[in-house]
């Protein structure tokens, strides 16, 4: 019985903590477009967050391109299709494992970062500080923030998709004789509009996701420093689990718009 | 030397309410059963420096944030300048904000910024204020200069030292020349000659841009030497009321409890 009411009182808390993220964006797109604009702190944020991930994004594209074509090669030549290594590899990354891969290392690497960051503002009273100098800690800290995570997730997106791309190359290059222009011929070849335009929009959606929670997380962090850490923790889980919801709502719009 | 502070302070008229500069009326604050304000009320009158002292968790801090408008009160009037708070939207709070200097328990600087962007950014909003301002540089350098640290302008906060980053914090709550300062703890964590230099920085700022000055403390030492008057918050009201020699006479158990070491 204890269990119970202690089960349901989770789920009514996970349900009310959805409802006050869906307020929060709803804050975010009320507050975001109204002057004035903080652009020299947007900028200074997309820096940060495109800085910051780069070297990670570029590593873990550049392994899973090598992984996946090292361990799909020997079942392609099992069925003698082979030659549609560059093919396959080529939209599973440009449609599905570029931007989730990317995503979830950014997840990991931004998220946490901004939880951390702006919980840490709000148990030493920096947040407070700010509004009492008369500055929208909202618009200066939280927009800024979620703008930069959106637009700046796409581009990681592009870099890490190029990058895998090449290190699938490498290993086509080593160990199927196979030229990159060849590969990349036939990788562009392969692709379509209608593969790449459904990747960026997820993209951007994942980058609002990453923002959002990390930002949500962080500014309402409580409990001291404590807090901070359990704001950085919890803004990974749940922003991942937020992006595996916006891959399949994604997924399955975008399966529609195929079947049409 | 108490004495003479006091013979130096501004004389005040405390029955001349149009002197106040902040009237809080029946003010009470609850978070959920926890009743922390419960009817609270107090006047800062200008020029003067009063203390409010209290427990741990008595209030304090809440009464100070409802005063800038960073809490909102279940009930009560605050008046500060002739402006009701709580009535007021956005603009005209972050306006009235201008002419409040706040000094945060933690210091609170921003960590991502240097010591003269920290300086800086509550000119940010309030540049009008100051007048046609092309180069913020010597209101950064006078502001440091009043607190000793003209050297740090470019030094990050973790550079520094708690002392300095008190300090650098006082620097920044008196850079757009506030009328009223609000003081949330200000020697909290700091060892006993800091603390002195803190509160020998306070009595200068006060004399020299002639600000009234509301601090929140538990600090007797603190209390003692930069007090006017002082209210006791004690179980949501204020308590008791008087100079520091008045309340330390005072045979209140309640009273007594707050000067005993």
């Amino acid at each position: 019985m204890a269990r119970s009411l202690q089960a349901i009182s989770r789920i009514k808390m996970f349900f009310a903590e959805v409802g006050e993220l869906a307020y929060f964006a709803g804050r975010f797109f009320k507050v975001g477009f109204k002057p004035p604009f903080e652009f020299k702190e947007f900028l200074r944020q997309c820096y940060n967050m495109g800085n910051r991930s780069l070297v990670l994004v570029l590593v873990t594209g550049f392994i899973i391109g090598l992984v996946l074509t090292l361990q799909s090669r020997p079942t392609l030549i099992e069925f003698g299709a082979v030659s549609w290594m560059p093919n396959m590899v080529g939209i599973s990354i440009v449609r599905e494992l570029g931007p989730v891969i990317t995503a979830l290392v950014c997840a990991g690497r931004i998220a946490s970062g901004i939880g951390a960051e702006l919980g840490s503002m709000r148990v030493t009273e920096q947040i407070d500080a700010m509004e009492v100098s008369g500055t929208n800690p909202f618009k200066y800290l939280v927009v800024t923030r979620i703008m930069a995570t959106t637009l700046m997730l796409p581009i990681l997106v592009i870099l890490g998709d190029a990058v895998a791309l090449y290190g699938s190359a490498l290993v086509e290059n080593f160990k199927g004789n196979v030229s990159f222009q060849l590969y990349f011929n036939t990788v562009f070849d392969a692709l379509s509009y209608g593969d790449l335009i459904p990747a960026t929009i997820k993209s951007f959606f994942f980058g609002f996701a990453i923002g959002l929670v990390g930002c949500f997380k962080g500014y309402y962090s409580k409990k001291g420093t404590a807090g901070v850490g359990t704001a950085a923790n919890t803004a990974v889980v749940f922003t991942s689990m937020l992006l595996f919801i916006i891959d399949f709502v994604a997924v399955f719009i975008s399966d529609i718009f195929y079947e049409l | 030397m108490i004495t003479q502070e006091k013979q130096i302070g501004t004389q005040i008229d405390q029955n001349d309410s149009s002197n106040a500069i902040i009237d809080i009326k029946d003010l009470r604050k609850s978070f959920g059963d926890n009743h922390v304000l419960n009817g609270f009320n107090m006047k800062l009158f200008k020029g003067e420096n009063l203390v409010v002292m209290g427990k741990s968790g008595s209030g304090k801090s809440v009464m100070i944030k409802c005063l800038v408008g960073l809490m909102k009160p279940d009930s009560g009037q605050i008046r500060v300048m002739g402006k009701d708070i709580i009535e007021l939207d956005q603009e005209e709070l972050d306006t009235l904000r201008a002419d409040i200097g706040f000094l945060f328990q933690g210091s609170a600087l921003y960590d991502s910024m240097t010591v003269r962007e920290n300086l800086e950014f509550p000119m940010r909003r309030h540049k009008d204020k100051l007048g046609e301002i092309s180069d913020t540089t010597p209101y950064v350098l006078e502001a440091l200069e009043s607190v000793g640290l003209e050297h740090t302008m470019d030094l990050m906060p973790e550079e520094l030292s708690g002392g300095m980053k008190r300090r650098v914090a006082l620097a920044r709550a008196i850079i757009l020349r506030p009328k009223i300062i609000f003081y949330d703890e200000p020697t909290s964590g700091l060892d006993p000659i800091t603390s002195k230099e803190i509160i020998g920085l306070m009595r200068n700022i006060q004399k020299k841009y002639g600000t009234s000055s509301l601090i929140i403390t538990h600090d007797v030492d603190c209390a003692r030497v930069i007090s006017e008057r002082m209210i006791l918050l004690v179980d949501g009201i204020n308590y008791a009321e008087g100079t520091f020699e008045e309340l330390i006479k005072s045979e209140d158990s309640k009273v007594q409890a707050f000067f005993k070491k």
